[in-house]
């Protein structure tokens, strides 16, 4: 692993209507290394990913990736640079089935530029196999499945392509435990081969157990980095709702300017 | 209700499977689409209705090679309209369109062309037809740029195209309506001349049968090169047979609907033919106008079902959000469907000038909502994301069937509006019924 980092992310800004949903945001992330993302609800977390991931454009700021300035207008310029993203939302088209989610904007054409959906079912089987053995309704449209199907259907989207960056917004929101663990399992898997995860969410128990470094935000703003060992889960606590940054971190600027000092 | 609906795979005992009713398993072994299948039969009962009403006059070679005809335009246009649906807009500007492109095509083979080649020159149609196709597509891209680019809903943007373009077709001969039509031409809008006759209309349908019979073929090949799960051998040779079936039966009865005898005699004496006893047999075949509908309907299913920009359409319908994420183009994807609407449109506009022999600016009027309406049948759900090709022409020939199963009885015009506009929200109703069941 080199110390370039994978992607780093400067002084990130967004307004909507004059709101500063993102206001003078850092984050960066290492080859296999996994930061999680934590804040309240509205904190800016899911805007400053949405940024990388090419879903918003930003109003100021520097985004590199392997230390070279990106250029990242657009969710296709975002997976040019291999940033794959696990929308909150999941982001399926309900209505086709999961062969065709998975390849969306990417499919596999014939010789004589026709879609080739029985190349793209056989990979869609091999893929899902392995995520969710159990998997079969390869032929139902994504509205016909549970949750956890839908879920496994957006991670697989997501890992097809060899993803170098992966983004996960709350990914195991709509899961049981024991998918929950599942999705715990793969995040280790990729992070032994080398892709940098970003783990998005508001509760701590989800995530801290699986991440090597935490980037607190409160009211679009980054309170501050610390690496797992160096803080507490109650110190973690206090950043995210009092945005005060303890001495194992190094503060951002949306920390408590008197706390940090005293 | 659900349990049953699904997959099956999960059922636990033998006895669920065999509780699976003979046309259940008929259903999974075929793999018809339900709906399709349901439409198809709701058409015979309306067609076997309206010969029974009408004392033996509705399923005569006569009039269901009319028919046919008749609803060539709308169904070109229905199959743009399902795309359009799809993707959550709407085109009221249809008619108009058609309208103001067939007064373009009539003007120019009467008033542009003939100064440049005279009249009756061979180039004239195909040179009329391109241009027509050239306004039909420009009038498309204006509308769905402002749709796509300028975030204008298509509601308004067609509704006003549809007093746009209908006051743009009076425009262009002052209200004059343009006649008569160059004579190759006119061979699109079918009639006697405009049909290829009997052994024409047979190697269309042994070409019909061989392509279905390939397709069943190639399906059949790829589903084995990748080990997924294929159909039971029986249920392949009766799609095979009852498809190639219905394809030569077709041809049977177009090609069972004789000349009229006036023209007929006509043509006799031009080709120095003595007229036998008991007159001369000559057979329409398939109408042209209705071999131009069948290949739109072919390569528009292709288009939604086989390439990229058919999948986005489909994926844009279904979840707009998640389209833009995973990296399409959506505006120009909007744009491109209502770029194809407008060639649609002029394709119709060059049926309808054709078969009327004449371009009048009140052409097409109220054919907007008869291809809503054919769509909306065919199982295009306005709420985006679902709908078939097959299903709109479907849509067409029932909407066709019932305004000329009407006439056939004598009904009043105000009465058979009100029948047709009653049938379509019945028709609605039942689909939202059967998706609820399914789903």
């Amino acid at each position: 692993m080199s110390n370039i980092p994978l992607v780093e992310m400067e002084n990130i800004s967004i307004a909507f209507g004059g709101i500063r949903a993102v206001d003078d945001a850092s984050a960066d992330l290492h080859a296999g290394e996994v930061v999680a993302l934590l804040g309240h609800n509205g904190a800016g977390k899911s805007t400053l990913i949405k940024i990388l991931s090419g879903a918003y454009k930003r109003d100021g700021g520097t985004i590199k990736v392997n230390g070279e300035e990106a250029v990242i207008n657009n969710p296709r310029d975002a997976k040019a640079y291999g940033i794959e993203t696990i929308y909150q939302t999941l982001a399926l088209a309900d209505n086709v089935d999961t062969a065709a989610n998975l390849y969306l904007g990417r499919e596999i054409m014939t010789p004589w530029g026709t879609l080739d959906d029985v190349a793209m079912e056989a990979k869609a089987r091999e893929v899902m196999g392995r995520l969710n053995p159990r998997f079969q309704r390869f032929k139902d449209p994504v509205k016909a499945l549970s949750g956890g199907q839908r879920q496994s259907v957006a991670i697989a989207r997501a890992i097809l392509f060899n993803a170098r960056i992966l983004i996960m917004d709350e990914p195991t929101a709509a899961l049981g435990p024991q998918e929950t663990a599942q999705v715990g399992e793969l995040i280790h898997q990729l992070k032994s081969e080398g892709i940098g995860i970003f783990l998005i969410s508001h509760d701590i128990h989800d995530v801290l157990h699986l991440a090597d470094r935490v980037i607190v935000m409160k009211n679009g703003r980054v309170v501050g980095t610390a690496r797992v060992g160096d803080v507490t889960e109650d110190e973690i606590l206090g950043m995210i709702i009092l945005g005060k940054c303890p001495p194992g971190a190094i503060p951002g600027p949306g920390a408590i300017s008197g706390v940090v000092l005293g | 209700m659900n349990e049953n609906a699904s997959t099956g795979s999960n059922s636990t005992d033998g006895a669920r499977a065999a509780e699976l009713g003979f046309f259940a398993r008929f259903i999974k072994a075929t793999e018809l689409d339900t709906r399709l299948l349901g439409m198809v039969l709701a058409l015979l009962l309306i067609w076997v209705t309206f010969d029974v009403l009408s004392g033996g006059l509705f399923l005569t070679p006569r009039n269901l090679w009319n028919l046919s005809v008749q609803t060539a335009s709308i169904a070109v246009m229905a199959t743009g309209m399902v795309l359009v649906i799809v993707t959550r807009n709407i085109d009221l500007s249809v008619g108009s369109i058609l309208g103001f492109v067939g007064m373009i095509m009539g003007v120019a083979q009467t008033e542009w062309l003939p100064p440049f080649l005279g009249f009756e020159n061979p180039a004239t149609w195909i040179i009329t037809l391109a241009l027509g196709i050239a306004v039909g597509a420009a009038i498309g891209g204006l509308q769905g740029f402002i749709i796509a680019f300028l975030g204008v809903p298509s509601f308004i943007v067609t509704l006003g195209g549809l007093l746009v373009w209908r006051g743009a077709a009076w425009w262009v001969t002052s209200g004059r309506t343009v006649a008569p039509m160059d004579s190759t031409f006119r061979l699109m809008g079918g009639g006697p001349a405009g049909s290829i006759g009997a052994n024409w209309s047979w190697v269309v349908g042994v070409i019909a049968c061989l392509g279905i019979v390939g397709l069943i073929i190639n399906a059949r090949r790829q589903r084995k090169r990748f080990n997924f799960p294929r159909r039971p051998v029986w249920a392949e040779i009766l799609l095979g047979v009852v498809g190639s079936a219905l394809a030569l039966g077709a041809v049977a009865v177009a090609n069972s609907y004789p000349w009229p005898i006036g023209i007929v005699r006509r043509y006799a004496e031009e080709h120095n033919i003595t007229m036998p006893e008991g007159g001369l047999f000559i057979p329409h075949g398939i109408a042209i106008p209705v071999l131009i509908a069948i290949v739109v309907g072919i390569v528009m299913t292709f288009v939604a079902t086989r390439t990229r920009f058919g999948r986005y359409v489909f994926a844009l319908g279904g979840n707009p959000e998640a389209a833009e994420l995973a990296g399409i183009n959506t505006k120009w994807v909007i744009m491109k469907i209502f770029i194809l609407m407008g060639i649609l449109c002029a394709i119709s506009a060059a049926i309808s000038t054709a078969r009327l022999n004449a371009a009048t600016n009140a052409q097409g009027t109220l054919d907007e909502l008869l291809t809503i309406a054919a769509a909306v049948i065919g199982g295009t759900s306005l709420a985006g994301g679902v709908g078939t090709i097959a299903g709109a022409m479907l849509g067409a020939v029932m909407m066709q069937s019932l305004s000329s199963g009407m006439v056939l009885l004598g009904l009043d015009t105000p009465l058979q509006n009100i029948v047709v506009g009653v049938v379509l929200v019945i028709a609605v109703w039942l689909d939202t019924i059967y998706r609820r069941r399914v789903s």
